[in-house]
């Protein structure tokens, strides 16, 4: 079943038979895990279509306030970000820890970009009192659903941002695993599994910003 | 009988009781039958938390007008109860339980898939409930369970707290499903084919689906709620364009199917008593496998009889209400299959066996007036009454308590190799079981007088039967108080169980009990399914009857 006969008995768990059946269990444990997760955000989704569906004029309205070239490059960045993570779980199988250490590095560093440009964009709502309901201060457009796209704006990245930040924290584990080399053939499924998460963020974050930034 | 190296119960090993011992051993345990039994000890001070709740409701609505309380406190009261029940009893009890220290057993693994995260599953209650609880005490929520907005989000009282510990034990929750399920894949013995699964692990492998696609809906519901109240983000407030409605159509799509959380593991607990003491095996296994998929799916599309007065459309109330009725299919398939299982059997009636059949009655009267309220005509009438909250404790207490407390004493000399009384066991099942009819029948006929639910204070002319209902209650509280003292009498000074007092072949008995700390020496392997009675006694079971 296993071939690095110095690695393998020590990962398997004493309730498994045998590593293919643990991995197996664990990357089903995952596909379960994110199936809970696109619930989470499905709620989100619904709010934000029956709202858009209540105010359509208020929503176009505000999310024409909406910052959309950052908005863009953050799309831009997350992909890119998918592809990183993606090679690492390639390299992870190989065995090439360092590489994996690398990639995983320019993944993260992704994210901290997503992040902080996220925060810019915060900070100018802030600032400009585009909030979510009751604190929705905006001078420069009012009128029936403009502050309920701010609820919704906030709660789906906010909600989103969350998860890019425990993506990144889960994928510096990971790499610290790889920097100690503990990746090869015969195990690899901490970085694949890490990987599926982090494309699950990515691709919510497709579908949010044309949702909240383009419609 | 024929299966390999599991044939001999008696290994050579502690039994997981004694394997450890002291406090730490179990606050770190990963061993699933020792989760199982925390689980044990904290859903039933959750049970007697929410009981005594109950008794105070009762006893306030002994007399019209106030009797012990006010009405906030009374307010406070039912949310307790309610909240209680629900999320630290109902939902996590038989999962918690008998899926835990069960499912490995029968599948014939040496745990569940995640160990770890099967603990971390009751760090999750206990950390929900402690939040929960030390919110209902400071603030006092009296949104009801329900948390309905706007009043939950506009109540002086405080609700987030508790909003964030059912939160937290909804994690808990669908950790507990999504480990079930990979463990019912990925685990099972060979032999062990899914048309061979024991029928309680695919009632659970359906409540773990529900578990796991549901309770994120509302788990997000819930802190919607709890930022609108603390911030103030409108999305349930009208006066902000936000939509009541929109709440409870998340909240029913998850609080819906979570009745099927509750009741489906039920099901699963009593398929496995029927066959045991009827010494038969389950009249069309199919049937009453698939069946449990089909709760558990059509389960999601019937949220909508919820909102039969809340101004959806006629058509959408129509469809949902018919929907619902097919719940009433798939039960009646499993009625039949329960009823015909038992026809020529070799019954024993023992306490497992008294409660099954109370659960038998219960569920489908309780259903019986299921199908009637999702008839939009009816449930017009009999909406926000007594009626819902008599049809609902019917098939919740009086369906999965009355499977609950079978499983208990079918399972308990497994669980701890000890005997209860069946003397007492009898008479403490005999006076539940008359008590919960005097609590709940008065309530279906208040109910159709008109009585509405969730006051403290009612006209005379319902004082009779409220009279009738509390006497009940006692009633009730008196037998679950009998119930715990013998269990515990059969720890101290029980006589030894032997590894299989019921001669029940299904797999789980395959063990020592209690069982050894490592399930089995290793694994087995199985050439038959569970529960299959028709060749006669095998000679091991003659040896160790008792």
């Amino acid at each position: 079943m296993h071939t690095d006969a110095a690695v393998a008995p020590s990962r398997l768990a004493h309730h498994f038979p045998d590593m293919k059946t643990q991995e197996h269990a664990a990357r089903m444990g995952m596909w379960l895990f994110l199936s809970t997760e696109i619930l989470l955000f499905a709620v989100l989704f619904t709010a934000y279509a029956l709202y858009r569906f209540l105010f359509p004029v208020g929503f176009e309205e505000a999310s024409k306030l909406a910052h959309v070239a950052m908005g863009a490059t953050n799309t831009v960045v997350l992909i890119t970000s998918s592809l990183t993570v993606a090679l690492a779980i390639h390299y992870a199988r190989h065995g090439e820890n360092r590489k994996v250490v690398g990639l995983l590095a320019v993944t993260i560093l992704a994210g901290a970009i997503f992040m902080v440009l996220k925060g810019i964009e915060y900070h100018h709502h802030w600032v400009d009192g585009q909030l979510p309901g009751s604190l929705y201060h905006y001078a420069g457009l009012k009128g029936p659903g403009v502050s309920m796209y701010f609820t919704v704006y906030f709660l789906m990245t906010g909600l989103h941002g969350l998860h890019v930040l425990i993506g990144m924290g889960v994928l510096a584990w990971v790499a610290v695993r790889a920097a100690r080399g503990e990746f090869g053939p015969s195990y690899s499924t901490p970085v694949e599994l890490s990987g599926l998460y982090w494309h699950l963020v990515d691709l919510i974050w497709i579908f949010l910003f044309p949702l909240l930034y383009l419609v | 009988m024929s299966q390999s190296p599991a044939s001999s119960p008696v290994y050579n090993e502690p039994n997981y009781l004694d394997a450890e011992k002291g406090l730490r051993s179990w606050l770190t345990t990963l061993d699933h039958k020792r989760i199982g039994v925390m689980y044990l000890v904290l859903t039933l001070v959750g049970f007697f938390l929410g009981g005594v709740f109950a008794l105070l409701i009762r006893l306030e609505l002994l007399t019209p007008g106030p009797t012990i309380m006010d009405a906030m406190t009374y307010n406070r009261m039912f949310t307790l109860h309610g909240v209680v029940m629900i999320f630290l009893f109902m939902i996590p009890a038989i999962p918690g339980i008998f899926g835990n220290f069960f499912i490995p057993l029968m599948i014939g693994a040496q745990d569940v898939a995640f160990p770890r995260i099967n603990l971390l599953s009751v760090y999750l209650y206990l950390a929900g409930a402690a939040i929960a609880l030390v919110g209902m005490i400071n603030g006092g929520t009296d949104t009801g369970w329900t948390f309905y907005t706007p009043y939950s989000t506009t109540t002086v009282t405080t609700v987030a707290p508790v909003l964030l510990g059912a939160f937290i034990l909804g994690m808990g929750s669908i950790v507990t499903g999504l480990n079930f399920i990979v463990t019912v894949h990925t685990m099972r013995a060979p032999g062990v084919t899914w048309m061979r699964l024991p029928l309680f692990v695919w009632a659970m492998y359906a409540t773990s689906v529900i578990q796991v696609l549901a309770t994120p809906v509302l788990g997000m519901t819930l802190l919607l709620v709890a930022f609108e109240k603390v911030f103030g983000f409108g999305i349930f407030d009208p006066a902000r364009g936000g939509d009541p409605i929109l709440f409870q159509h998340l909240f029913w799509f998850y609080s819906h199917p979570a009745v099927y959380i509750m009741i489906l593991p039920a099901m699963g607990v009593v398929s496995e008593v029927v066959q045991t003491f009827a010494r038969k095996n389950m009249f069309g296994y199919k049937a009453v496998a698939f069946s449990s998929l089909g709760i558990a799916f059509v389960g999601f599309f019937v949220w909508g009889h919820h909102l039969f007065t809340s101004g959806q459309s006629t058509f959408a109330s129509g469809v949902f209400g018919v929907l619902s009725m097919f719940v009433g299919l798939f039960t009646a398939i499993k009625v039949f299959n329960w009823t015909a299982t038992m026809y020529k059997g070799a019954i024993q009636v023992s306490a497992p066996f008294v409660y099954f059949m109370g659960f038998l009655y219960f569920l489908v009267f309780g259903g019986l007036t299921g199908i009637a309220l999702s008839t939009v005509s009816l449930d017009v009438h009999w909406q926000d009454t007594y009626f819902v909250v008599a049809h609902f404790h019917f098939i919740m207490v009086g369906g999965t308590i009355m499977a609950f407390l079978a499983g208990l004493h079918y399972w308990w000399p497994k669980m701890f190799g000890k005997m209860y009384s069946e003397r007492w066991a009898l008479a403490a099942a005999v006076l539940v079981i008359i008590g919960f009819n005097a609590t709940f029948i008065p309530q279906f006929l208040l109910g159709n007088m008109g009585m509405p639910r969730r006051y403290y204070s009612y006209p005379e002319q319902f004082w009779p039967l409220n009279v009738a209902s509390t006497a009940g209650a006692s009633l009730l509280a008196f037998g679950f108080t009998l119930i715990l003292f013998y269990l515990i009498a059969s720890l101290v000074k029980g006589r030894a169980s032997g590894p299989n007092p019921w001669l029940s072949r299904g797999y789980e008995w395959n063990t020592p009990s209690p069982p050894s700390l490592q399930n089995f020496p290793q694994t087995p392997e199985y050439d038959r399914g569970p529960h299959e009675y028709q060749d006669g006694p095998a000679a091991a079971e003659v040896k160790h009857a008792h």
